[in-house]
Order: structure tokens, then C-alpha cells, then sequence
């Protein structure tokens, strides 16, 4: 027992007859957590931690580490027994009253789809990389901190599974979300995104997901999507989404923590730091296009565009963020007025990449309702009506031909980001395809934006070794030079998991069990 | 100069308590309403007072409950056994 704790012992034990003193907050976060790290003294400590230096980052004080929110082990477990009890009394409530059949619509479910092959995965890489993460900074707060965050991680891997495994009985795509994230094209996307921040060091990787995507970024996927859930009566979804919310207010504090915490230890950081903030919001807004799809075109009941979610969580309240950061001299990330300029063109650019991909992806996609076109023109006055509308209505007309337009060539993907080149040059040309490349030991890599193309220039060595789903494929290491082998791959059934929600089976199913008749 | 915070909670009985205690307490603060969501926005600073949700709900309540209902926040968080305060700038 060291000696402030003794003190305390002691102090207990004099007025035991009397009222013990209650410790304060503070307090009792300091002998449940920062008490409890030492000094390792049979191997120095340089030794023991190997990987907090060589990023170049300089800390004088581990002492100098804030942790906003007080949260001691003990109460830790206390209130996330408190959140598992209330989430799995629903999923219970949910799975014995059909609660699958209350969702607005069946291609709804489609939404749920990318989320649990897409997103769900990550929780779990996330579980590894806190706990790797926790092993490798030396300082006991950001310890304690990583290690909560690694067990919340597993727990929303965990409730992600049990949640949706209810709807796994009913839907197709949701039989191997683990085994597709490992190999289907557009899975990569997130893949790729994930493991560049865990094989970068422990103070990138805090950065890059803590702040640049925690704190800067991920609002715009909880909150509005999981808002959007409850709005389309999907109450399990609602319910492990904002149990899981909860969980990264503290992550998001983490984050906000790490990068005031480095800014302040010596100036020399600073250059470190904003281009990992540079790097971060890129790659995170990036991986962000598929959310942009899911609440422009995959909601049936809508409760914000992604324009307007963009707004709300990046303009306004990143910028009062970054506003506050700048007394560190940290600037906006590089690149955001891009991601201003993209908003109204970046959700239709995806669906219709998936649209034209859907036969080699397991979920359905469609053609928006008349009602949905509607929304999508007032919510987008200046591009939609313009630029995309007119590209479904020729699917449209197609489609009633029984001409649904698939796209069969394999798609030329960004070395970086790994989504298929289908940025425009918004501020030119928002026709015209964005392309950039560099030339690198002799080969010509492509990017899809300045963005991408910086971030290879800077790290081209970690980047050619990128696994690109097209390249894979060329080179015969997906299954088979054929569509049906690569999906076989993949694990997919077709005709089932894949294709136009109008002739899946999903579909087929939902208008039986609901009695409801295709209308339009 | 933009120096918004925020706090968004669950619209459960008890975070409808914690929703109107802040509501008094942050008179700058502006509320918005979504499906099972509410934002609440303030300039510079919001406050959570422990005594004004344990007197809404009828009992003690405990600061750290707030993680029961909470789904999202940004600023600075300042926290103590009495109060709990998002601030920036």
C-alpha cells in the first residue's frame, strides 16, 4: 500500500466509530486507477515499452494526462452491467414479438446489412487494437483508458452479433459477416481504413481513431443513423446503437484528451500530430461515403440528409472543435473544404456505384421511389434534379425493359481508400471523374483525390502494399476469373443474397408476411 | 465565434429528468428533438447539476448515472461529484 492510500487507511480506521469520510470523485479516481501503475524496475522501462517513442512523439510528463471523465473499474462495471441488462431485455422483447415484421419497409434491412458486414468488424479490430494500443503506452491514465475502451469494443461486438442474429433467421446477407470482411470488394474499404491506424504506432493509432474518428467523425454515423433506426421502427438496432453511443462519449473524451495531452508535452509534436489530424479526417471521411448512402437512400423514413448531418457534426460543432484546438496551433484538417464542396454529390455517387454493383454484393439495392426522388431534390436543389435524377431514370426505364443495368467490368480502385474511382471533380466539372496518380519505383499508382494521393506520398512504401479487391481478382487469387467463382468466394448465394431488392427473395418474403403488394 | 457544445440523450424517463435539469440550468441552451434523440446545444458552456435531476426524479441520483442515457457530447468535460460541465472556449 503506498502511502497516500495508507493515510486514507488509517484516517478510516480513527473515525470508524464515528462516519468514515467519503472520498471524493477525484480522489477515488486516483487510487482506483493512476495508483495502480508502477515503475517496472528488473527490465527499465524503455524496455518494456519499446513502441512510445519511435513516432517521434515527445512526452516529459505522463502525470500531465487528464482524464475527463472520472470513471474508476469498479463503476465501470457497474454501469455497463446496468447497460447490458436493459439492452438484452429488449433484444428478448424483440425476438419474442416478431419485431423484425414492425420495420417500415424490407429494404430497410439492407441498411443493417452493411452495417453489420461493414461496421461490426471494426468493433472487434478496434477490441485488438485498444488492447495493443493500452500494452504500449507507458502512461497509466491513457492505459486505463485504452483498456475500458479494447472491453467496450468487444461489447459492442458482441451485441452487434446478438442483435442482429434475430434477423439473420429472416434476411439474407447476414449469414458470414466476418469471413466477407475479409474478402469482398467493398468490405476492404473499411478493412484496409482499419488496419492502416493499427499497424501505424500507439500514439497514431489513438489519434486516428479516438479523435479523427471517434471525436471528429462519428457522430455523423450514430447519430443520425441510429435515430434513423428507432424512426423506421427498428427498436433492437435503436437500442445496442445508443448502448453503444454511451460508450463513445467516453472514447470521443479519449480522444479530445490525447491530442490536447501531446500538444501540450513539447511544441516539437505539433507537426506530428496535425498530419495525422490531416491523414485521419481524410481517410475517416472517406469511409463515411457509405454512410451518406445509408441515410440518403437506404432509410425508408428519413430523419436528416447527409448534407445536413454534415453540417450539424462537422461545420458546426467540428469547427466550435477546432476553433478550440487552435490555441495549440492545431488548424483544421487539410482537404475539409473538399468534403464541404463533395456533400451534395457524395451519397449519390455511392448508391449508384452500388446500384451498378449489386449483383457482386450481398445486399439489395434499388431504384429510390418517386416520393424518395422528391426528398432527395429538395434536400439536394442544386445537384440532384441536375445530375443524378436523370441517371435513374434511365435505369428505370431499363429496368421495366427487364434490361437491369449491371455492371460487368471490374472498376479501377484508389491505391488509398480502396473505393472505385467514382469521385468527380465537383468544383469543375462534376461530370468528369477525379483522377490522380504518382509514379513510385517505377509504377503508376492511382487516387481518387488529393486527399488519397497525399497520404500515399507520404508513407508510399506502407501503401503498394495495399490488398485491392481488383487487383486480387485479376491476379487470381479470389476464386476464379468468373463472376460466380469470385462470388462463391465470397461465400454468397446468387440470386438470394445479391441482385435488385424488386426480384430478391428478401422482398418476395416481406410482401408475404406483412400482406402488403408491391404498389409501385 | 463558434463556440458551441453539446450533450445528446436517450428520450427515456430518466433522461427526460436530466433533459429538463439542464434545460433550467443552462439558460442559453437550445433544445432539438429527433426520433429516440434529444440535442441539446449551448454556447460555451452546459451544466448537468446533480441536485436538479435527483429533485426531478424524486431520489439521489448519482452524477455517473449519466452514462446510462447519454448517446453523444463535445466540448471540454469538467466533472466533479455535483456537476458535470461541458465547456469551450
Amino acid at each position: 500500500m503506498n502511502k497516500q492510500a495508507s493515510d486514507i487507511a488509517m484516517k478510516g480506521a480513527d473515525t470508524a466509530k464515528t462516519t468514515p469520510r467519503k472520498l471524493g470523485l477525484k480522489e477515488r479516481y486516483n487510487l482506483m486507477t493512476r495508483d495502480l501503475g508502477w515503475d517496472t524496475t528488473y527490465q527499465p522501462m524503455d524496455k518494456v515499452f519499446p513502441f512510445d517513442e519511435f513516432e517521434g512523439i515527445k512526452i516529459h510528463d505522463w502525470e500531465g494526462w487528464q482524464d475527463p471523465f472520472r470513471l474508476t473499474m469498479d463503476a465501470y462495471w457497474k454501469f455497463q452491467g446496468e447497460k447490458e441488462r436493459k439492452l438484452y431485455a429488449i433484444i428478448d422483447a424483440f425476438q419474442q414479438n416478431n419485431g423484425h415484421l414492425n420495420v417500415t419497409d424490407g429494404r430497410y434491412i439492407n441498411a443493417l446489412k452493411l452495417f453489420f458486414q461493414g461496421v461490426s468488424p471494426l468493433e472487434y479490430a478496434a477490441s485488438r487494437g485498444y488492447a495493443l494500443a493500452g500494452r504500449n503506452l507507458r502512461g497509466v491514465g491513457a492505459r486505463v483508458a485504452c483498456q475500458m475502451q479494447a472491453i467496450d469494443e468487444l461489447r459492442h461486438a458482441q451485441t452487434q452479433i446478438h442483435t442482429i442474429s434475430h434477423y439473420n433467421k429472416f434476411f439474407s446477407g447476414l449469414h458470414e459477416n466476418v469471413h466477407m470482411y475479409d474478402r469482398v470488394w467493398y468490405l476492404s474499404v473499411p478493412k484496409s481504413y482499419f488496419e492502416d491506424a493499427m499497424t501505424a504506432g500507439p500514439f497514431e493509432f489513438v489519434t486516428s481513431i479516438s479523435f479523427s474518428f471517434e471525436y471528429v467523425l462519428t457522430n455523423l454515423l450514430f447519430m443520425p443513423f441510429m435515430s434513423g433506426a428507432a424512426f423506421n421502427g427498428d427498436m433492437a438496432t435503436v437500442t445496442f446503437g445508443f448502448s453503444a453511443q454511451s460508450d463513445e462519449s467516453r472514447h470521443m473524451t479519449l480522444g479530445l484528451e490525447i491530442v490536447k495531452f501531446l500538444l501540450e508535452q513539447d511544441p516539437a509534436n505539433l507537426p506530428i500530430v496535425q498530419r495525422w489530424i490531416d491523414k485521419w479526417f481524410w481517410r475517416g471521411y472517406r469511409l463515411l461515403a457509405l454512410v451518406a448512402m445509408m441515410m440518403d437512400y437506404m432509410l425508408p423514413k428519413r430523419v436528416m440528409s447527409w448534407s445536413e448531418a454534415w453540417e450539424i457534426y462537422f461545420e458546426k460543432n467540428g469547427g466550435a472543435l477546432f476553433e478550440d484546438l487552435s490555441r495549440y496551433g492545431v488548424r483544421m484538417p487539410k482537404y475539409h473544404e473538399v468534403a464541404q464542396k463533395e456533400k451534395a454529390h457524395l451519397s449519390h455517387q455511392i448508391w449508384s456505384t452500388f446500384y451498378n454493383y449489386s449483383h457482386a454484393a450481398a445486399l439489395h439495392t434499388w431504384i429510390p421511389k418517386d416520393s424518395e426522388k422528391d426528398w432527395l431534390s429538395e434536400k439536394y436543389p442544386d445537384t440532384f434534379d441536375k445530375l443524378y435524377r436523370p441517371r435513374f431514370k434511365h435505369w428505370e426505364d431499363l429496368a421495366k425493359k427487364d434490361e437491369r443495368w449491371f455492371n460487368d467490368g471490374l472498376p479501377m480502385l484508389c491505391q488509398v481508400c480502396q473505393i472505385p474511382m467514382v469521385f468527380t471533380e465537383v468544383d469543375t466539372d462534376p461530370t468528369r471523374i477525379s483522377f490522380r496518380e504518382s509514379d513510385y519505383k517505377g509504377a503508376k499508382y492511382h487516387f481518387c483525390s488529393d486527399g488519397c494521393k497525399d497520404i500515399f506520398d507520404y508513407e508510399p512504401e506502407k501503401y503498394v502494399q495495399a490488398w485491392l479487391p481488383v487487383h486480387q481478382i485479376f491476379q487470381g487469387n479470389c476464386g476464379g476469373a468468373t463472376l460466380p467463382e469470385v462470388l462463391a468466394w465470397y461465400h454468397f448465394e446468387p440470386g438470394v443474397d445479391n441482385g435488385d431488392y424488386d426480384l430478391s427473395p428478401d422482398r418476395a418474403n416481406w410482401d408475404r408476411w406483412t400482406g402488403t403488394r408491391a404498389a409501385d | 465565434m463558434n463556440n458551441n457544445v453539446f450533450i445528446a440523450l436517450q428520450t427515456s424517463d430518466e433522461a427526460r429528468a436530466i433533459i429538463d435539469a439542464i434545460l433550467e440550468d443552462t439558460p442559453a441552451a437550445t433544445r432539438s428533438d429527433f426520433p429516440a434523440m434529444v440535442q441539446i446545444d449551448a454556447p460555451g458552456r452546459l451544466v448537468v447539476r446533480r441536485e436538479s435531476v435527483s429533485e426531478r426524479l424524486g431520489r439521489d441520483w448519482n452524477l455517473q448515472e449519466l452514462h446510462l442515457s447519454l448517446i453523444s457530447l463535445s466540448g471540454n468535460i469538467d466533472e466533479s461529484d455535483d456537476e458535470f460541465c461541458l465547456v469551450r472556449g
